[in-house]
């Protein structure tokens, strides 16, 4: 199979949700059942397409990368800034390779799955339609190589995201949490297009190649390392904003008021992972304090959510939490220079977090049948307080949830726990090598955390009593369409997938050895520690980091099991005790209501300032112009005997205005004025010409009109009379006065004209 | 003074041109007066005809007097034709007049006035 093969496949995988897409937006309705059936088997073409080009590029091109450029638009040569074009392509190397395969696993279980779950939806058909264009911005993002189009595609995805949370739309807190998604996904795009510019203007393109090229090369942008770490962290601020890291973490719980497949593919397994690969794509260009930065926003991420995930009741905000942790986890893996071992995690977490979300969803859908049996629409059928018991009716859904959730906690055997295992080995070797383990303790803390908060979920869930005994019998497992996406991604969260490795604490397999970390073209004074400095310090760190990770999730699963199962520790009480610290965390540690008070009411305050100055100030202008002319055209005479102030201080500003217009014609007129007369004359002059203006300005404008012209008509139009009625006189009707004039005129002529 | 006297009598015992000339003069003025201060329409009309036989006099003599022809005295003849019609007609206007107006005083009929 030749690169052109691999490419078109790749092209191939790309299009097919659009065609998705563009088929059930114009024909949806007319399709059988609405076209899901369609999406769906799309979908898994691609997917074995996409792992008919993984396989071909691990044994075949295993480390190459594979490209195609077109040129997009050459606008030639631009003046102040060089030759600039701008190109096209895509690249398929092993992470996006893997990627491929990933989104197309989690896409097409979760078409499956939205069969099962979305039945009966108002909006069935548009649902899937816009899975599809979800997923073809998904795959844009994998498929790109160079900036721009990864721009196109992310705010792509985020259109998606947007169209999928408001789903309901017709429910007031679904169409926010959408606008408020999209919004906060826009600010932290606002900073990546910042950082995507400044190394445009640097490198005039788009493409990664190129840039990391001109950088191995000594080129940084602006000739300044500040710059290069700037340039960094601006990028990694879209990452920020999508994969919903500290602060702009906000959106991602409240977009679980989309459907759950829809949380499941895009807020746990690919949109939010998008942010991540967009690291790992930049991965070469990071200095060293902008990987410091992301390890520590990944730490502070993870820390805070998990602390969040703790006292929630809601089961889709705890696994909202959760991913926000775990991407948290990613990130940081990424920014202590564990590159395999973020990648790793995307790629783990992306399997057993779409199969928690779906498994929620199935426990979801199991209670709102029951609970619209027994008529009770008062009861949240989310809030893990009203569930309980269910591992005897839902036995696939338990046992697969209990999969993912050993996963997440890093038990071994899970693929979970490799991941896991590699980063939290990456910050202690990050911590040995710089002497800061502020990151390597969060890590492990969070793990505890991790595994205390999942099996908090999993114990309120599905073991214990249920409360109503009816509700209880009403309840039975999902069909199949639901049941089997589940069982797939718990087979694939165990370990042998990955490495293909028997050895099931062991990470070296096929995974490992195709994703490395990608050597930095950062110039050496400003470059993280070497690719093999840092792998030597992992060696070394491997054998304590499963230990302690060992030790810390046992602790959490002990206390979760102490506190819900064997009821040893009151929570209720632990709640009251702590109840400043407890009212913080499920209030979500105030963020929202900081950002209420800071980003929208000050954006209504700079509102009503700008409306305040628009409505006075500006209007007061337009309308003072049209008072003064007014008041020019009518004159201001009677303004000015009535005494009004604005009228008289005008006539006296008007007074020195016509004092000057007269001075100045006079000096115009009689620039050389000689001897007295002369200066007579040039006095009597400017004093004409004041007078005039004066004059002009006090009848007004209109007054001229009124005054002035029609005075001269009027006057004319007198003198005409006037001439008139004297030459009435002649006219006395008697032919002998008319002969008399006719004879004096004869003699006249004759005498005057000889 | 005696020398003046003795002209006028050469000149009233040698009649010649001039002679004619200030006869019809005068009665050229004593038309053209009674033209314009008559207030009888008839009287207008008799003033015209002084006028016209003041032309006819001018004519004559200078026919008699400066072209030996009689070149002059023809003209008269017609003039004299030409006073009558015009005689006719003006009275016929005059008859009119009386009949709308009830009076011949010209200045009376003023009704082309404003």
């Amino acid at each position: 199979m030749s690169h052109e093969t691999i490419l078109t496949l790749s092209l191939i995988v790309l299009l097919l949700p659009l065609f998705n897409f563009v088929v059930l937006v114009f024909f949806g309705r007319r399709l059988p059942r609405q076209g899901d059936w369609l999406g769906t088997s799309l979908l898994f073409v691609g997917l074995a397409l996409s792992a008919v080009i993984l396989y071909t590029k691990l044994t075949a091109y295993h480390d190459e990368t594979i490209q195609a450029t077109i040129t997009w638009v050459n606008f030639g040569n631009v003046p102040g800034f060089g030759p600039m074009k701008m190109d096209l392509g895509i690249m398929v190397d092993n992470i996006s390779a893997i990627m491929l395969v990933v989104v197309n696993i989690v896409s097409a279980l979760v078409h499956l799955f939205s069969i099962g779950y979305m039945q009966g939806d108002v909006r069935y058909g548009r649902y899937f339609s816009y899975l599809g264009v979800f997923t073809f911005s998904m795959l844009g993002i994998v498929l790109t190589n160079n900036f721009f189009l990864m721009y196109v595609s992310w705010e792509l995805v985020g259109l998606s995201s947007y169209l999928l949370i408001g789903h309901w739309f017709e429910k007031k807190s679904a169409s926010d949490a959408a606008k408020k998604a999209f919004v906060v996904n826009r600010v932290g795009d606002v900073g990546m297009f910042i950082g995507i510019m400044i190394l445009f203007a640097q490198f005039h393109t788009f493409s990664f190649d190129a840039i990391f090229t001109g950088m191995q090369a000594g080129q940084v942008p602006f000739g300044s390392e500040p710059w290069l770490t700037a340039a960094g962290i601006l990028i990694f601020c879209g990452a920020i904003g999508k994969s919903a890291q500290f602060p702009l973490h906000v959106w991602l719980p409240d977009a679980m008021e989309g459907p759950t497949p829809v949380s499941a593919l895009i807020h746990a397994a690919t949109m939010v992972a998008a942010g991540v690969y967009l690291v790992t794509r930049t991965f070469a260009m990071m200095t060293a304090d902008a990987l410091m930065f992301i390890a520590y926003i990944g730490a502070i991420t993870a820390f805070i959510s998990a602390t969040i995930a703790i006292a929630q009741n809601d089961i889709k905000k705890v696994l909202a939490y959760s991913t926000v942790s775990q991407l948290g986890y990613m990130v940081m893996g990424l920014g202590v220079g564990a590159y395999t071992a973020g990648f790793f995690h995307l790629s783990t977490h992306a399997m057993f977090k779409a199969g928690l979300f779906l498994g929620s969803g199935s426990v979801i859908h199991a209670m709102h049948h029951a609970l619209h049996h027994s008529h009770d629409h008062q009861t949240d059928p989310q809030d893990i307080r009203n569930m309980g018991g269910l591992w005897k009716k839902m036995p696939i859904t338990f046992w697969t949830f209990l999969v993912y959730t050993l996963a997440i906690c890093g038990v071994p055997f899970t693929s979970g726990f490799l991941s896991k295992d590699e980063i939290l080995a990456g910050t202690l070797a990050y911590g040995n090598l710089t002497g800061n383990y502020f990151i390597p303790i969060i890590g492990f803390f969070v793990a505890g955390l991790t595994a205390f908060y999942m099996f908090r979920v999993v114990i309120l869930t599905f073991f214990g009593e249920h409360k109503d005994q009816h509700r209880l019998d009403s309840i039975h497992e999902s069909p199949h369409v639901m049941t089997i996406p589940l069982i797939l991604f718990a087979v694939l969260s165990f370990f042998f997938f990955f490495t293909g490795n028997l050895n099931p604490i062991s990470v070296q397999g096929w995974f490992v050895n195709a994703v490395e970390r990608p050597v930095s073209v950062v110039p050496a004074g400003v470059a993280a520690a070497g690719k093999e400095v840092f792998e030597e310090s992992l060696h070394h760190a491997h054998a304590p980091a499963m230990v302690l990770s060992l030790i810390v999730a046992g602790l959490g699963m002990l206390v979760a099991f102490a506190t819900y199962y064997w009821k040893k520790i009151n929570a209720d009480a632990v709640a009251e005790r702590l109840k400043p610290v407890h009212q913080f965390l499920v209030n979500k540690w105030y963020f929202d209501e900081l950002y209420e008070f800071v980003f929208v009411q000050g954006t209504k305050g700079i509102a009503w300032a700008y409306n305040w100055f628009d409505s006075k100030v500006i209007d007061g202008i337009v309308n003072g112009v049209g008072r003064w002319t007014m008041a020019v055209t009518h004159g201001t005479k009677e303004a000015w005997e009535e005494g009004h102030a604005g009228a008289i201080a005008y006539m006296v500003v008007m007074g020195f205005i016509s004092f000057y217009a007269g001075w100045v014609t006079g000096s115009a007129l009689l620039p050389t004025a000689v001897g007295v007369w002369g200066m007579a004359g040039y006095g009597l002059l400017s004093l004409g010409v004041a007078g005039m203006t004066f004059f002009l300005f006090y009848v007004g404008v209109g007054g001229f009109d009124n005054k002035i012209i029609d005075g001269l008509v009027n006057f004319v139009a007198t003198l005409a009379g006037f001439f008139g009625l004297l030459g009435r006189k002649f006219q006395t009707g008697k032919v002998q006065t008319y002969l008399a004039f006719a004879m004096f005129a004869v003699m006249v002529f004759f005498l005057w004209f000889r | 003074m005696n020398a003046f006297f003795r002209d006028v009598l050469v000149f009233l015992q040698n009649p010649g041109l001039t002679h004619f000339l200030i006869i019809s003069a005068l009665l050229f003025s004593m038309g053209i007066f009674a033209i314009l201060t008559r207030r009888n329409a008839v009287m207008v009309l008799m003033g015209i005809e002084l006028v016209l036989n003041a032309a006819n006099i001018n004519f004559i003599a200078f026919s008699r007097y400066t072209t030996g022809t009689f070149d002059g005295q023809v003209i008269a003849i017609f003039v004299i034709i030409l006073a009558a019609a015009e005689a006719a007609i003006m009275l016929a206007i005059v008859l009119n007049i009386f009949q709308n107006f009830n009076t011949v005083n010209v200045d009376e009929i003023n009704q082309l006035k404003d």
